[in-house]
């Protein structure tokens, strides 16, 4: 019960503290709801759970905020500064409105998805600050050691204190550049989530949906809620319709083909497709309209033939507008469908990408029956590669079938 | 059509999937085109003077000149009874 209070307010309290103390004392308002959360614990475990556990949170985190305000120099910094200012009555109070706190948030992914901070910093920063993952659960989630999050996190707040950055919206021209960054911060976000294999399925869930959450956000204020904001969002939801079917029941993963079509939400990808019309008819084609269209073909049960070719008209024009390695494997997979194997051999040996674990996995798919021996050794090569135990069985399992 | 359309897309698709494509340019219109000669002589054309005419242009990175003649021999306009030009782009610091 705390863990979820604490994974769902310990966010927006340290945004709205942010907000008010600035961005360089972002240690202070997380240290302020740490205690916070601590007195919790002590206080709820001796006498019992308050009937509104929230607002007990925000009232003890207000007290000990304006406590910090009042007794460290903070005060005299900036909020002097604000009293001095003419006319401008200043209110000793902390504000945890709904209202407050959405626009806390906003403007904190524009302070955390910063130009200036690489996109890994920013994905751990948005994970720790807005959504309120323990550093632990980060390093479990990024498949990586609490001590290099830890790292990466300490440096980003530096960085963002000494490059000065502001907690604030950005202003005109500038919002569009901005935002470009942010949404390559929630896309990844999202694709750690659905893609990595190695975290347990409920936190990797958990990821994505954060990352809509705050794609959400975007999306319902009017200056951000751009064509491409909502062509993300409706990518994530056709996305995230195969969340419980593509995860079996001992946790492994189940491939795109096998999965049981009664395990997709629906309800998902009509929202999805919801966001997709908002999305469209303005003019703007981002990569995000053209992977949420290819990943609605996904969703679709539709005729082979017809949903292939599409998907393979829909990646060139995806590689065409910016090139990555998966969307153009992912385009050879989809030539396969379309041509059969030997042409897409053909494509796919074109790609030159030695010595990435999807490209050898697909060379091995597409030169089975074709040439076994080839694909057995394209397939012994991805599971040298392999990380993840999830992606060890699947290729295990397609090297027995070789031998 | 369609076919065609898909075999260019194709072409230019498996170019753009091998990191090899810098722009992928545009198709040039012949109606409507101009020629202007010295003296500001204008003319129409280029399709009444000459047999061949440059349908299009397209910008790739390779290698080498070898790398981009393979890419181009995917080209759909070798269906037909058309050619394909590979030329390198010339600069500051080439000697030709």
């Amino acid at each position: 019960m705390i863990q979820e209070l604490y994974r769902k307010e310990y966010g927006k309290m340290v945004t709205v503290l942010c907000n008010r103390f600035g961005l360089a004392h972002m240690d202070a308002a997380e240290d302020i709801v740490s205690d916070t959360f601590l007195s919790a614990a002590e206080s709820w475990g001796m006498s019992g759970v308050p009937s509104n556990p929230v607002a007990w949170l925000y009232a003890v985190a207000k007290n000990n905020a304006l406590n910090y305000l009042k007794h460290n120099n903070i005060f005299e910094q900036r909020i002097r500064k604000d009293l001095l200012r003419a006319e401008q009555r200043y209110e000793m109070d902390i504000d945890l409105s709904d209202q407050n706190i959405t626009d806390s948030q906003l403007r904190m992914i524009f302070a955390i998805c910063h130009p200036s901070l690489p996109v890994e910093a920013q994905v751990s920063l948005a994970l720790r600050v807005l959504c309120g993952f323990t550093i632990d659960e980060i390093a479990q989630a990024l498949l990586t050691s609490k001590g290099n999050i830890n790292k990466r996190l300490f440096r980003a707040k530096e960085k963002l204190r000494a490059e000065d950055v502001e907690i604030a919206f950005p202003e005109g021209m500038e919002i569009g550049a901005r935002l470009d960054t942010v949404l390559v911060c929630l896309y990844l976000l999202f694709n750690e989530g659905y893609y990595s294999a190695g975290a347990d399925s409920v936190l990797r869930k958990d990821l994505c949906l954060e990352a809509m959450r705050l794609a959400y956000l975007l999306i319902g204020n009017a200056q951000t809620a751009k064509p491409r904001v909502y062509a993300l969002m409706a990518l994530m939801c056709f996305q995230a319709s195969r969340f419980d079917a593509r995860i079996g029941d001992g946790g492994e993963l189940v491939l795109y083909e096998d999965q049981d079509i009664r395990r997709w939400d629906e309800e998902l990808t009509g929202r999805g497709g919801q966001f997709f019309v908002h999305a469209s008819g303005r003019g703007e084609v981002s990569k995000y309209h053209i992977e949420a269209a290819i990943a609605w073909w996904h969703t679709h049960q539709a005729e082979e033939g017809e949903k292939w070719v599409n998907i393979l008209r829909l990646y060139n024009q995806l590689l065409i507008l910016e090139y990555s390695p998966i969307a153009a494997l992912n385009r050879a997979y989809a030539f396969y469908r379309v041509y059969g194997k030997e042409k897409a051999i053909v494509e796919a040996e074109g790609l030159q990408l030695s010595g990435n674990l999807f490209y050898h996995s697909l060379l091995g798919e597409l030169y089975t029956d074709v040439d076994n021996e080839r694909a057995r050794q394209h397939f012994a090569q991805a599971l040298a590669l392999a990380g993840s135990a999830a992606e060890k069985a699947v290729l295990e399992r397609k090297l027995n079938d070789h031998s | 059509m369609q076919e065609m359309m898909t075999a260019w897309t194709n072409w230019i698709g498996g170019i753009a999937a091998r990191d090899r494509l810098v722009d992928r340019g545009h198709r040039m219109g012949i109606t409507g085109s101009k020629t202007i000669a010295a003296g500001n002589l204008v003319t129409d054309g280029p399709y009444t003077e000459i047999k061949e005419f440059i349908n299009g242009v397209m910008y790739i990175r390779a290698e080498n000149i070898e790398e981009a003649v393979e890419l181009a021999k995917g080209c759909p306009m070798l269906q037909g009874k058309g050619k394909v030009e590979v030329r390198p782009l010339v600069t500051a610091d080439d000697f030709s």
